[in-house]
């Protein structure tokens, strides 16, 4: 079986599964992505901006809210495909026994495993634009440049999916997914530039920053947001095509092992 | 085809099948073959090997070594045509928990490319037929075992194949949901499908299958009709006897009798004609002895120990 015979369009039937669940409860999904920017909003901009007040970003004052509103979106892409490919793929995988059946017809693993992952960034773009749509009545956002966000959340839904896959192809049980989280996307959530600028942490720390796929997407997010960014949009984009290219091909390659037994 | 004494393609052809699970074999050189139209069955102890050896059978499991023709297909190459062509209902409740019923059938008709018009009365046809119609809007967590392993089967069936290969389908059922799938499968033999079955329930295989053959620890043991099998190995008739006498044991050694010793029980396979029974009866059964037909159970558990398995 050749590795290019392994991928057809049939892979969107995949997807299209996952988007009929998901339309079943509708409601509850959208709810989520409408609240979550809200909270974090209210929260920020009544109650921390008064301690940070202003901050300097790119060479400008920016109020608080204004600096962390694009970086909510960012971080919102890389949780909705995150948790997508992680604890739901591992559900529909291990519990459910969805791509066993899947695999009993002409779908192959590999377009198993692509369609969850183009489903997880599906669910980022769906919550990007929702959060979007809040942050704008905001009037944080300007537009239409603002939509931009919106091919930004499928590659770094992309990206954060096919990393999210590859740990699903390597966690033995469910519970187990608490280290990738622990260790790998909550330092990413902290430490990206999000809740405060890189350019005033010491070179170690924004070397570390840089190496963070959430800090490029929270960096093409403000570019988008609010036409503005510290580094390079070119780069950026190049290390999260990279990014997804690399735990693309980990992330079959794991799978395989995983399930074709 | 190098056989030039059928004039068909064999629906199956396994040769040589070797299933390594790191040192472990799982599958030792089995060789088989489904011809059209058959009713197939694959029999075996838990553990035998029979679901490593049908998921090599519809390409889930890679061989070690050997080779796989279905359809005349090689698997390697082969496995989206022949997937497409055949249908499976695997051992284990593998229904989309997040879809409804009918939902079930329609998205897995999707997996196949089937065209909306067709998947829709494929579904309306098979949920009428494995009597699921009342239940298509349910989601498949309330259905009870039986309606799930019916919805299984039409699953299977949803893509109108020409091979069906079921994995245990009756196992943990109820009488009376075990005997529903068994007249299903009947009838659908009987519209000429080829069906592939396992099952360590000899009472099924025997009513099923137009062939079988019997496995343990991956090799085959014996293969034939469920009649011929019964006639060789259980012989016509069977006597058991309770707490048999030290002249009984005796007597059946010094006839040379096919049979089993299990202490306080004797098991003698009459293979000699109604003469023996005669003499048994007539000698050594006062009270304690069973006369019945010999059943492909006899087979099964002559062949395969009285061993307990896992
Ligand atoms: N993925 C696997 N890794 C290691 N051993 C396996 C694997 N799958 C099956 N086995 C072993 O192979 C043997 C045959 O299993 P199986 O084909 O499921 O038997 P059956 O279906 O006849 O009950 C069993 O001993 C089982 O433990
Ligand atoms: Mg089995």
């Amino acid at each position: 079986m050749s590795r290019a015979g392994r991928y057809s369009p049939r892979l969107l039937r995949v997807w299209r599964r996952n988007l009929v669940v998901y339309r079943r409860i509708w409601k509850v999904n959208f709810l989520v992505p409408l609240l979550e920017p809200l909270f974090y909003l209210l929260a920020f901009g009544i109650g921390f901006s008064r301690l940070v007040g202003d901050v300097m970003y790119a060479g400008q004052e920016l109020t608080y809210v204004a600096f962390i509103a694009p970086a909510l979106l960012a971080t919102a892409i890389m949780f909705n495909a995150f948790y997508e490919t992680t604890f739901a793929s591992f559900v529909r995988m291990y519990y459910q026994k969805t791509f066993d059946a899947m695999l009993s017809t002409p779908l192959s693993l590999e377009e198993v495993i692509t369609a969850e992952i183009l489903w997880g960034a599906t669910k980022s773009v769906l919550a990007a634009g929702l959060m979007l749509l809040v942050i704008a009545l905001f009037g944080l956002v300007r537009l239409p440049e603002g939509l931009w966000v919106l091919p930004l959340a499928f590659l770094g839904g992309m990206a954060f999916g096919a990393v999210g896959m590859y740990f699903t192809g390597i966690t033995p049980t469910i519970d187990m997914f608490n280290l990738p989280i622990f260790l790998f996307v909550t330092p990413l959530f902290l430490f990206s530039g999000t809740f405060f600028p890189v350019a005033g942490l010491p070179v170690w720390a924004q070397i570390v920053a840089w190496a963070s796929p959430l800090y490029h997407l929270v960096e093409l997010s403000r570019w988008a947001v609010m036409g503005r960014m510290e580094s390079s949009a070119l780069v950026s984009l190049g290390y999260l095509l990279l990014f997804s290219g690399v735990f693309f091909g980990l992330a079959v390659r794991a799978m395989r092992r995983r399930l074709i037994k | 085809m190098t056989d030039h004494t059928r004039s068909m393609t064999p629906i199956i052809e396994a040769r040589n099948l070797h299933k390594r699970f790191g040192t472990f074999t799982a599958v030792d050189d089995l060789s088989f073959r489904v011809e059209k139209g058959e009713f197939f069955g694959v029999l075996g102890p838990n553990g035998a090997g029979k679901t490593t050896a049908i998921r090599m059978i519809y390409g889930f499991s890679p061989l070690t070594s050997g080779s796989m023709r279905v359809f005349g297909l090689n698997i390697e190459q082969g496995w989206r045509e022949i997937r497409s062509r055949l249908g499976v209902c695997q051992q284990e409740n593998t229904l989309d928990p997040d879809l409804t019923v009918e939902q079930n059938l329609l998205l897995f008709a999707g997996y196949f490319s089937l065209p909306k018009v067709i998947a829709g009365q494929r579904s309306r046809e098979l949920l009428e037929y494995f009597a699921l119609e009342h239940k298509k809007q349910a989601k498949v967590e309330h259905l009870s075992g039986g309606m799930a392993r019916r919805l299984m089967l039409a699953r299977a069936l949803i893509n109108d194949p020409e091979l069906v290969i079921l994995d245990e389908p009756t196992t943990g059922l109820d009488p009376q949901s075990r005997h529903q799938v068994w007249d299903k499968l009947k009838e659908l033999r009987s519209r000429g499908l080829t069906m592939l079955l396992t099952t360590h329930y000899m009472e099924e295989a025997a009513w099923l299958c137009d062939r079988l053959i019997i496995v343990d620890h991956g090799k085959i043991l014996v293969e034939g009709t469920p009649r011929a099998l019964i006639r060789e190995h259980a012989g016509d008739s069977v006597v058991e006897v309770e707490t048999p006498s030290e002249a009984l044991r005796e007597f059946t050694r010094s006839r040379n009798l096919q049979h089993d010793d299990l202490g306080n029980r004797l098991i003698i396979y009459n293979t000699l004609g109604p003469d023996l029974e005669h003499q048994l009866r007539g000698a050594f059964c006062d009270q304690t002895c069973t006369f019945r037909q010999g059943s492909l159970e006899d087979v099964f558990l002559r062949l395969t120990g009285r061993g307990l398995r896992e």
